[in-house]
């Protein structure tokens, strides 16, 4: 390109950036609109680039250098080095000199450290059975109600066979782990629950932790087979990796990573139809840690 | 004017020498050599951008009643953290400029750093005296990963939500410590109290930028000291540096790339959407939905933790490792261990403790391209086995099917690719030896007198 030719081009380029970013001011004060809020300020960006770049191939020396690297490691370098560090040396260790009794006192200081160090780290083993505790908590227990998620109570009758719904336990804070449970209706003759859980699906209807025993998110997908000779059997599937979860034995899992069954709640129905849990979950709520059980 | 400027420097800063040699530091020229700048320059737009974004965002999760801009979430309850996400996108002009270039930003940030990455492990510009601004990086991409991971957790959005909770179950999987862990960050059990929210806020607005700040002037000043490495071409040897210098030429070209990456990254935060946290709606820990994919820099762990069989160590009943860490933890520590080993690796395989200077061409040392063709394949076949269940939506080939084969291919892909990449090195030598491209091919000629010229 020639000289003259480039540094019009980037006086072009200059004024087009200029022009831009008025824009971009103009469309900020008349009418914020991202797309052209974008637009006029990439542009203009752009634009600049583009004249400081054809500048810097076009109008200014393209002189290519040699330049000596420093070398770290030739002979009078090395020298140099070894100068350098045992001044560094004298530095560092020479400010203490007078002191006779170096190694006592660097060793109480290490002492002292670690001890320190000890000192600020154990306090949080007190969070120890505490924080088991309070991971174990749940507000599920025989005769609390399930509320759905306007706080009304769930009738039995509402259920039907292939349904879903998500429940709490009332008085509960939903946001809670715990609280939240996914109910299912399925045929009663299919299930094939523990002989120890027997009378835990009144109807059919079961009630399953909504929350998943691998990463902790919520299990909201209830697969269904619609064509029972080709599909496998219902199931709960959590979308973040996909643990699947076997609703009609008691929540294992059929596939996935998750390392452990969806705890599941036993249901019971009161006097006025509407759904009750019998006792407290299978098991404890959400993602595993050291020491929580398997099922 | 600019003689008088000088002298005032002079005599009050004394730097005039330094800053002639800094004016005359040499820049040799390789279009790999400008990824690292693109991270810098994209680094620079978080900041800008982000600290306008930090002036209207709240990290706060009490309940708040949605009156902004955005008609079908009017009325509903949400916490403060996703209103003014919604406020900043709706109501604040320019906001959602910022907002959307901020995470094109991000994701750019990260691209550039693994290309880097891979720029200086397959040319060996790892090795000594740069082993240690190696490592210098490799903490800087952990960092931003993890910054990166904050900042879209920040938003408290659902699909934020999601990622916040398996964040979460990895932590807690940490064996022995990870209950008492987890809930010291979190400050309870999950989701945690306000306090989680104003940690993640100050860690990621404040304390990650200040770290990544520090390690980038030392990453820098590292890079200076012995030079930038060069490939060796003619005229190149190990004790000289050949280039543009800093002023004018390559500093105007620097600027043009600071600006490039601006420009770029402002078209695209203002001409394509990115995580219209609008239409996923507020988290609640019993929502989630499906065909949810993090960002992409965090594909990788997602493909790691879905891949992974249901596995627990446990004693008797009890758990003693739950299956996340496998993936969530393990699998990161080991490819970033890989990543920190090598260089002492390849010391201890060739015997090599000299200085280097001179980059060597990925074909030229054949089992280290080999060995990082094989954990690039790796990660790889991990990340994709992410998004098997958009593949699903896409091909309809069965989830389950999928992730067996992608468990296969994680095994089978690196091996292949580890004999690919050593067979292709090694033709590709044995090609230049043949015909020896090192001097060019002349034409030969017969002259009158009968003799031969060239």
């Amino acid at each position: 390109m020639r000289r003259g030719r480039a540094e019009l081009l980037v006086a072009g380029l200059l004024a087009a950036a200029a022009l831009a970013a008025c824009g971009f001011v103009v469309v900020y004060v008349v009418d914020v609109d991202t797309q052209l809020l974008g637009l006029a300020l990439g542009l203009a960006l752009l634009a600049l680039a583009a004249a400081a770049v054809i500048a810097g191939k076009a109008l200014v020396s393209q002189e290519i250098s040699t330049e000596e690297r420093p070398d770290f490691t030739d002979p009078d370098g090395r020298a140099r080095a070894e100068r350098e560090a045992r001044e560094l040396d004298h530095v560092v260790t020479g400010g203490v000199e007078e002191i006779s009794r170096r190694r006592l006192l660097g060793t109480a200081a290490g002492a002292a450290g670690v001890a320190l160090g000890a000192a600020v780290v154990v306090p949080l083993a007190s969070l120890g059975p505490a924080v088991d505790d309070r991971l174990r908590e749940s507000p599920w227990a025989d005769g609390v109600g399930l509320v759905d998620e306007n706080g009304l109570a769930v009738p039995a009758s509402h259920l039907e066979t292939g349904s879903f719904l998500t429940a709490f336990a009332r008085g509960s804070d939903r946001e809670a782990l715990a609280s939240s449970v996914v109910v299912v209706r399925v045929d009663e003759k299919a299930l094939s629950l523990p002989p120890d859980r027997a009378d835990w699906a009144p109807e059919g209807i079961m009630a399953y932790s909504k929350i998943c025993t691998h990463a902790g998110c919520a299990v909201n997908l209830f697969r269904r087979p619609l064509y029972p000779p080709r599909a496998p059997g219902p199931a709960l599937v959590c979308p973040c990796h996909y643990s699947t979860f076997d609703v009609l034995d008691g929540g294992s899992v059929v596939f996935g990573p998750a390392g452990r069954p969806l705890p599941q709640l036993p249901l019971r129905i009161d006097s006025r139809g509407h759904l009750i849990a019998a006792g407290p979950l299978s098991g404890n709520v959400g993602p595993a840690w050291s020491g929580v059980r398997q099922s | 004017m600019i003689r008088r400027v000088e002298t005032a420097l002079e005599e009050r800063t004394g730097g005039s020498s330094f800053l002639r040699s800094a004016l005359r530091y040499v820049f040799p020229d390789h279009w790999s050599f400008l990824l690292g700048e693109i991270a810098l320059y994209s680094f620079v737009i978080l900041i800008a951008t982000g600290t306008f974004l930090a002036l209207f965002y709240s990290p706060s999760t009490a309940d708040t009643v949605y009156q902004g801009g955005y008609v079908p979430l009017q009325g509903q309850e949400m916490t403060q953290a996703y209103a003014s996400a919604l406020h900043l996108s709706f109501d604040v002009p320019g906001g959602l400029l910022m907002r959307q270039t901020h995470h094109w930003a991000a994701l750019v940030f990260v691209v550039a750093i693994v290309m880097h990455l891979m720029r200086i492990f397959f040319t060996g510009a790892f090795r000594k005296p740069r082993d240690l601004n190696y490592y210098v990086g490799l903490t800087m991409l952990m960092v931003a990963v993890f910054e990166g991971y904050l900042g879209y957790s920040l938003l408290d959005d659902l699909l934020s939500g999601m990622g916040l909770a398996i964040g979460y179950g990895v932590a807690l999987s940490i064996p022995v410590i990870g209950a008492s862990f987890s809930t010291l960050v979190w400050d309870g059990p999950f989701p945690g109290s306000d306090a989680f929210f104003s940690r993640m806020f100050i860690t990621h607005v404040f304390i990650l930028p200040a770290v990544l700040a520090v390690l980038i002037t030392i990453h820098l000043i590292l890079v200076a000291r012995p030079h930038h490495t060069q490939f060796a071409d003619p005229g190149h040897t190990e004790r000289n540096v050949v280039g543009l210098p800093m002023w004018p030429g390559y500093a105007l070209r620097s600027i043009g790339l600071l600006l490039s990456v601006a420009g770029a990254l402002v078209l695209m935060g203002g001409l394509i959407q990115i995580n219209p946290v609008w239409l996923w709606g507020p988290y609640h820990t019993y929502q989630a939905t499906n065909g949810a994919q993090p960002d992409w820099y965090l594909g990788w762990l997602i493909g790691a933790l879905r891949l992974m069989p249901a596995f627990d160590v446990t004693i008797g009943s009890y758990t003693l490792i739950p299956n996340p860490f496998w993936g969530g933890v393990l699998f990161p520590l080991g490819v970033f261990g890989f990543l920190f080993a090598w260089p002492t690796i390849e010391r201890r395989v060739r015997r090599d403790r000299r200085q280097h200077n001179l980059l060597e061409r990925p074909r030229d040392v054949p089992f280290r391209t080999a060995i990082g063709a094989a954990v690039f394949t790796f990660v790889a076949t991990v990340f994709f086995a992410g998004a098997a269940d958009r593949a699903f939506v896409q091909l309809g080939v069965q989830y389950e099917t999928q992730v067996w084969i992608y468990r296969g291919l994680a095994i089978v892909l690196p091996l292949v690719a580890y004999r690919v990449t050593r067979r292709v090195c090694e033709e590709l030598r044995a090609r230049e030896l043949t015909f020896g491209t090192s001097s060019p091919i002349r034409r030969v000629r017969r002259g009158p007198g009968g003799g031969f010229t060239h």
